[in-house]
């Protein structure tokens, strides 16, 4: 067990290193850091300061060493484009995706867990039918295009909801919310339902599904046989069963949703750190986009290290797997 | 079995190629199923009409010589009112012909979208190929590199390949660099499932008695992995590249919306809908609404197939 989860942690730690070496060539081979950094007036002295700053007279490994101490400290450089430390710029950018991505998640697991289970009991309603067929054609849509038909229906057509921005933000320090204004709240919906949409539908196919196979089993019908009310049945007996496959996928698509906050991001002009990656693509602004790599990498690795130490604990199925040995 | 020795040299039973593909499973679950032919049949519409849109487009969009300002946000269907021209989708804000953008842009969606899963799959195949057959470190490494990889979701892995080429290529041949960048950054990014299938099904096969024979004989590595082995995998990597093919062009649409795609001068059907949502706000609905429609219909076909075809090749895959 111990070995096992040390293993993993070696690994993990390989692979950050792994991720921290792309990241630190792009910084060191695409262009040369210098002309990116000074304009074109600049005296012989300041090219050589700064190649001593950035310490790009150093051999390839301390330079390497140098950026993931850096790094680890969260010191990504100054932004080509803005010129601005990108700690900084990431720091003010997060809050805007954390809650994006943290509404969207709820939305997802909420009306994704309500509809498996309506579409279970119900398995051969209109109703049913229906929102299963809806949710293939909701899985074959592109995200963008779902933004955008949600901003043609309720930006342009009903003018019921804002379609770009976040609103009023309130300050706590260096978090702005946007969950204590009305507009910051309105602004909310659209880009949630966009991008929880996919693990929505995601979600209800596979409680669906996990219900479907666990009102199957013997002890359903012996609670129902004993005279239990069927929403007793429903939700104490069988939908508890079906939660641990639904935290371990959604555990897994946190990834998902940050990958395509990116998407949404740009949709519907949203501050975050997706539409700053874009951005920072567009006009290979690499600092940033090295930087986004790594912060990225670290919630993946470290989402991805969490499910699977977490799964050993729940099944100890694994734990003689693991002990025999690979 | 007396009648063996006339019917052979003959071969009665041996029909022409195209009758036994009509007279097989294949073709009979295909007809049976409604899906499978609307599918495939929108499909290869499409298909058709991207290859021979030179053929059908109304306008070349490219040639400025054909464009007249003065067409320009003319609705479908309605004559403009400075030219009385009339376009059956109407026109973007340079007066080009909606319709024969369109037609160009499926070329490059397909073109792009055909070219990623192409390469995802000879690079898939070979290296399951390889990981599979010698095992060892070979295949430690090139199996924990997929890990990894698919630990990260392919679109995101698609924008930084795309990023990191975008930074090496000089700034003057970015804009006629970008479709190749964009289908390696693709194929890149979709490669772990073909490998996977691959090294699975080669693991199966290396240990079996034709193998072995063929060993003994003396043939080499290479011609025991493609002659011998690869055919054995041949029908889920054909379903994994139709599905692949709906992913890679719904991802080739994605990367040119957000702008880290095809560029302007070549737009694919991402970056008309890009171009058509500045215009949404001011009502003019068509520059996006019929790209879109287009570029629906074409994953929404091609998924559908690539799903029959799971069921029909495999149905140990469903």
């Amino acid at each position: 067990m111990l070995s096992f989860i040390i293993r993993r942690l070696g690994q993990s730690l390989l692979v950050l290193l792994v991720t921290g070496l792309i990241a630190f060539s792009m910084f060191r081979f695409i262009g040369d850091p210098i002309d990116n950094m000074l304009g074109q007036e600049r005296t012989i002295e300041d090219v050589e300061r700064l190649r001593t700053q950035l310490g790009l007279d150093q051999p390839f490994p301390v330079q390497y060493y140098r950026f993931l101490e850096n790094a680890v400290q969260g010191n990504f450089g100054v932004s080509y484009r803005q010129g601005r430390p990108v700690s900084e710029i990431l720091l003010e950018r997060a809050p805007a995706t954390l809650e994006l991505a943290a509404v969207s998640g709820l939305f997802a697991l909420g009306l994704g867990i309500a509809l498996g289970v309506f579409t279970a009991i119900r398995r051969n309603g209109i109703a049913s039918n229906f929102i299963m067929s809806a949710s293939l054609i909701g899985v074959s849509l592109p995200t963008f295009l779902i933004g955008i038909l949600l901003i043609y229906l309720f930006g342009v057509q009903l003018r019921w909801l804002p379609t770009f921005g976040r609103g009023d933000v309130v300050d706590f320090g260096w978090w702005s919310t946007g969950f204590l204004t009305e507009s910051g709240l309105k602004s909310l919906i659209l880009p949630a339902i966009t991008l929880g949409l996919y693990q929505m539908t995601l979600i209800m196919r596979l409680v669906r599904s996990e219900m479907l196979e666990v009102l199957r089993q013997d002890y359903i019908r012996f609670a129902r046989a004993r005279g239990l009310k069927d929403r007793v049945v429903n939700f104490r007996h069988a939908l508890k069963n079906t939660l641990i496959p639904v935290i371990t996928v959604m555990g897994l698509q946190i990834g998902g949703i940050i990958a395509f906050a990116i998407v949404t991001e740009t949709v519907f002009n949203w501050p975050g750190v997706g539409l700053l990656f874009i951005n920072a693509i567009q006009f290979v602004d690499i600092p940033v986009m090295a930087a986004y790599l790594m912060l990225i990498s670290v919630m993946f690795v470290g989402i991805n290290l969490i499910v699977d130490i977490l799964y050993v604990f729940v099944d100890p199925r694994l734990r003689v797997d693991s002990a025999g040995g690979h | 079995m007396a009648d063996l020795s006339t019917s052979a040299p003959t071969k009665p039973g041996r029909k022409g190629r195209w009758a036994r593909f009509a007279d097989s499973d294949f073709f009979y679950s295909f007809k049976r199923s409604p899906v499978a032919v609307v599918s495939f049949t929108v499909t290869m519409l499409l298909v058709l009409s991207a290859v021979f849109a030179p053929l059908i487009a109304p306008t070349n969009p490219f040639d400025p010589a054909s464009l007249n300002l003065m067409n320009g946000f003319t609705p479908p269907m309605e004559p403009n009112a400075f030219t009385q021209e009339s376009f059956l989708m109407g026109t973007d804000d340079q007066g080009r012909d909606v319709f024969s953008t369109i037609l160009y842009g499926m070329r490059i969606s397909l073109f792009v979208g055909a070219a990623a899963v192409l390469f995802a799959m000879v690079l898939g195949i070979f290296l399951g190929l390889v990981s599979g057959y010698f095992g060892g470190w070979t295949e430690t490494i090139i199996m924990r590199i997929a890990d990894v990889q698919l630990t990260f979701p392919s679109i995101l892995v698609a924008m930084l390949i795309f990023g990191i080429a975008k930074g090496f290529t000089p700034v003057e041949y970015r804009d006629q660099m970008a479709i190749w960048v964009l289908i390696i950054a693709i194929g890149l990014s979709d490669w772990v499932q073909f490998a996977r299938v691959v090294r699975g099904t080669t693991l199966v096969e290396k240990n079996k008695d034709y193998v072995a024979a063929a060993r003994l004989i003396g043939r080499s590595p290479w011609a025991i992995m493609i002659k011998h082995i690869l055919p054995n995998a041949l029908s889920p990597v054909l379903v994994i590249a139709t599905i692949s093919l709906a992913l890679a062009i719904i991802a080739e649409a994605t990367l040119s919306f957000l702008g880290v795609g095809a560029p302007p001068t070549q737009p694919s059907l991402g970056t008309l809908i890009r171009i058509g949502q500045g215009f949404l706000f001011s009502g003019e609905w068509w520059i996006l609404f019929f790209p879109a429609c287009t570029l629906l219909a074409l994953a929404l076909s091609v998924n559908l197939l690539g799903d029959w075809l799971r069921d029909a090749l495999n149905p140990r895959l469903k």
